[in-house]
């Protein structure tokens, strides 16, 4: 870290630097893309995943913390850029380096206002384009007659702003067309059977041929981050089973996590023991059903009810103890909500006796199919260069060939002492990402019986404070969720509510990217590489 | 082996010598009870198979199907009927209204022409002319512009997605279906129906043609799975990714009329391989074989041709609901680039089985 910060700090002499769980340099705007190419091409530097971007409102100033990391040499680093102007804030983008960047740039401006220099698309990414003012600002206006609820239809349109800095240091707001009038576009969503819940694709087709996609997000946008900030900490809990409803038991995990090492909470054993059983059986469950649904889209509707049998089982097994199928509310801070239930061991066990000859049969009924091969050999190639500047993490990211399992990469809890292998391929195809979920489900179930015969004895949840605050200060933290590294960053004021609560959902960056590999496909092709993706709506919608 | 001819000749002699009618009015109302019978045979083959075809993919994916209307569910698709007749027809704006109505009909009439050709049993078909076959391939290709027609009258773009997939699928696969025909038809010897049936007394087709006959009936096979738009060929409805294709915006009885005839062309190309590779309503006859034909002719002729037709519709469904969906451009290249020089050679081959008389 101390080597990261002299290269730094000996190329951007008013970088300034803050000591936290990770370095954070604090730059001015003018240098801050300059500083941005620095970290991403320097040799040793080499930041090529952007993590996400934070948004943020100080009161005082706007501002927003970009969060990176190197995949080569597994480092971390954060940056925090603001501005004073509240009135028409602008920061410069970074979209040309990261390509991700540009949609995390459009949340930002959608939830914040603050306008970024050069990308070429600051449409609002959420909310609706008639919204008035920037919800996550601390000033926002809430009351309803500001955004009353419409009755008309969703307004929409066929431009997009674009905000160019001409040579002599103005600005300039120009308008730029998404579709030409001559493109044939259909509107795939937001109720179609293949989006997996309410997203849209507005896609201009030429014949079959896909020409390109306009990704339309947050239909189901709830606003959590919002919300949250009214909260108390052990309410916010319980968003993190609506966000990706299959990921409960993961982003429960994390943000625990989060909390209790603000607050300076050790959690027991056994807790810890839990929540990764409980993680690696949501891991499963969630990756049976991604192969029931791809194969349904597929045409292969049986292969459905074959993926559904092995879920149920385990959503039974959750049932008994969390008493919830699906929203669980299971974690809890200092551990979990409440002790296993008598039969869960043998449960378990039972669960892990069919899974081996279960995948047999999948891969017996499906994966050697020859349709099935020729759908998916080949179709929608993510390079690795891609998947990291897209950030598209998880199975997808492995899929290409990047080792981005943050249980291997930054091991958490107890995945340190675990002894498991991380999937990784190097086609990219969507074949390579249904084979990796198909493998990932027998790395789960080795991790699982390690576990099961020794959970130790303890209590699953030590004291914590009828009221809990947090020191001042911010952390960020990852985990790895079915679909890939989500993140929480929390940033606190010492009060008893989160001052900033960000989320960062994989199914974000997983949509975004679907433009980037299905242009030139065809139609059918979108089905199979949206579905090998495997996005959940409600993740990236928040 | 019972002649069903005895049992129409009777009707006719009824109404032209007992009642005394003309034989303009004879023949008219023998029409009449035809197309009832037709009409009536026709919906409730439709219905079974319905049925028939839930049950089966319940079977393949562990679950029971319909089990609560009547014994085994076998009431549950007229019950079904019935809502779908009551169901509002709704009008949609911005559609080419006339179109948009006759669309159904067209599918609709397609299939039922094709249905009445077939041999029945042993002199039980509607009318006996020396192109049965011919007749029957080409009433079956009215059913694409029917369906053209609805994904262009609907006035959006799935639609017209699903009519394009469709008509592209259909005129390809025709190919193949002709071609194979065609073999069957160079080893017949006729395009007659009824002789091509008899011509099977003593062994099937698909035994007496052996290799050719084989290969013509798997080319067949694949073809015809193609011509009824079903899985792995279902791509003009492909519901992940057109929603319902062509038929999207149809409603009530509209929409029933495209369910139906896309059950009934199901029974239709499993029947026409029936007549042509499994001998029609012929029994099961191996020669030499004295006793067994003897007791193989015991079993009606009708419940042969029906019994064999749904046993091929069994591994059509079979199909759909094992394999994934093919993509347009490889679905045709299966066809331009497999079937069809497949088929070519095939014919080949069976004329120069007949040439030299290879065949047993």
């Amino acid at each position: 870290m101390a080597e990261i910060k002299d290269t730094i700090a000996r190329l951007f002499p008013e970088a300034t630097f803050e000591d936290g769980d990770t370095l954070l340099v604090n730059i001015p705007d003018k240098r801050w893309h300059d500083l941005a190419s620095t970290l991403r091409d320097n040799s040793e530097l080499k930041f090529d995943f952007l993590v996400t971007i934070v948004g943020m409102d100080w009161a005082d100033k706007l501002g927003c913390y970009y969060y990176l990391t190197s995949t080569e040499y597994n480092t971390h680093i954060s940056v925090k850029v603001t501005t004073e102007d509240k009135e028409h804030p602008m920061l410069h983008s970074v979209h040309d380096l990261w390509q991700i960047a540009g949609i995390f740039e459009r949340e930002v401006y959608d939830f914040f206002g603050i306008v970024f220099i050069g990308n070429p698309d600051m449409r609002r990414l959420f909310l609706d384009i008639d919204w008035k003012g920037f919800p996550l600002r601390k000033d926002f206006d809430e009351s309803e007659e500001n955004n009353p609820v419409s009755v008309e239809s969703e307004r929409q349109s066929d431009f997009t702003d674009t905000w160019v800095e001409l040579p002599d240091g103005e600005v300039e707001k120009r308008q730029v067309r998404v579709f030409q009038p001559e493109d044939f576009v259909v509107n795939i969503g937001p109720q179609h059977p293949a989006t997996h819940g309410v997203l849209r694709f507005r896609t201009a087709i030429d014949g079959e041929t896909i020409k390109k996609i306009d990704v339309y997000m947050g239909y189901i946008h709830r606003g959590i981050e919002k919300i949250c900030e009214k909260l108390t900490y052990p309410q916010t809990l319980h968003f993190m089973d609506r966000m990706d409803y299959f990921s409960g038991h993961p982003y429960h995990h994390c943000l625990c996590m989060t909390i209790e090492e603000a607050a300076g909470i050790e959690i027991s054993r056994r807790a810890q023991v839990i929540r990764v059983i409980m993680d690696e059986l949501s891991r499963i469950a969630s990756h049976c059903l991604f192969i029931g649904t791809f194969c349904m889209d597929l045409g292969a509707t049986t292969m459905l009810f074959y993926t559904l049998r092995v879920r149920e089982q385990i959503l039974d097994i959750m049932e008994k103890t969390c008493g919830a199928r699906m929203t669980f509310n299971y974690g809890a801070i200092g551990g979990v909500m409440q002790d296993l239930a008598p039969d869960f061991v043998q449960d378990v066990k039972a669960l892990l006796e069919v899974l081996p000859r279960n995948i047999k049969e999948y891969n017996k009924l499906f994966t050697g199919n020859v349709i099935t091969k020729n759908r998916m050999e080949g179709v929608g190639v993510l390079s690795k260069e891609d998947a990291i500047s897209w950030s598209v993490t998880g199975p997808s990211g492995r899929a290409s060939g990047w080792a981005c399992d943050v249980r291997k990469t930054d091991p958490y809890s107890i995945y340190g002492e675990l002894d498991f292998e991380q999937v990784v391929k190097t086609e990219g195809d969507s074949m390579a990402r249904f084979k990796v979920r198909m493998e990932e489900m027998e790395q789960s179930a080795r991790i699982i019986s390690q576990l099961i015969d020794n959970i130790p004895d303890g209590e699953y949840c030590v004291k914590v404070p009828k009221v809990l605050k947090l020191p001042a200060g911010h952390w960020f933290r990852t985990v790895e969720g079915c679909r890939g590294t989500f993140g929480v960053f929390l940033e606190s004021d010492g009060t008893t509510s989160p001052y900033r609560l960000k989320l960062v959902p994989p199914s974000l960056t997983a949509a975004a990217v679907v433009d980037h590999i299905t242009r030139g496909n065809k139609i059918a092709d979108l089905i199979t590489i949206g579905g090998s993706l495997d996005y959940i709506v409600p993740d990236m919608d928040r | 082996m019972f002649d069903f001819s005895l049992l129409t000749d009777w009707i006719d002699n009824l109404l032209e010598n007992t009642l005394g009618m003309p034989e303009w009015l004879a023949t008219t109302v023998e029409c009449v009870l035809v197309g009832l019978l037709l009409l009536t045979v026709y919906a409730v083959l439709a219905l079974f198979y319905i049925w028939y075809e839930r049950k089966l993919c319940a079977a393949f994916q562990c679950r029971l199907g319909p089990d609560r209307v009547g014994r085994w569910g076998l009431l549950q698709s007229f019950a079904d009927m019935f809502k779908m007749l009551i169901k509002e027809l709704i009008s949609l704006n911005h559609v080419d209204k006339f179109l948009f109505a006759l669309a159904p009909y067209l599918v609709i009439l397609a299939s039922m022409i094709a249905f009445a050709v077939l041999p029945w049993g042993n002199g039980l078909q509607i009318i006996n002319f020396n192109i049965g076959i011919f007749f029957l391939i080409a009433v079956s290709s009215i059913g694409v512009l029917g369906i053209l027609l609805a994904g262009w009258s609907s006035n959006n773009k799935f639609t017209l997605i699903g009519a394009m997939r469709s008509g592209a699928q259909m005129v390809s696969y025709e190919l193949s279906i002709g071609l194979s025909v065609l073999t069957m038809v160079a080893f017949a010897g006729t395009m007659n129906v009824v002789e091509i049936v008899e011509a099977q007394n003593n062994l099937w087709f698909i035994f007496s043609g052996h290799i050719p006959a084989i290969i013509a009936f798997i080319i067949y096979m694949i073809a015809g799975t193609a011509e009824t738009n079903r899985g792995p060929f279902d791509l003009p409805e492909a519901e992940s990714e057109l929603t319902a294709g062509y038929h999207t915006e149809y409603s009530g009885m509209h929409f029933g009329f495209f369910y139906l005839a896309e059950y009934l062309n199901l029974f239709i190309v499993s029947g026409v391989a029936t007549l042509l590779f499994l001998g029609g309503w012929m029994p099961l006859h191996i020669p030499g074989w004295e006793g067994f034909n003897d007791i193989m002719n015991y079993i009606p002729s009708v419940v042969w041709f029906i019994g064999k037709a749904i046993l091929l519709s069994f591994v059509i469904i079979w199909f759909k609901w094992t394999f994934p969906r093919l993509r347009i451009d490889q679905m045709l290249s299966l066809e331009w680039k497999y079937l069809l020089p497949i088929n070519l050679f095939n014919l080949v081959l069976m004329v120069l089985i007949i040439v030299y008389n290879f065949h047993f």
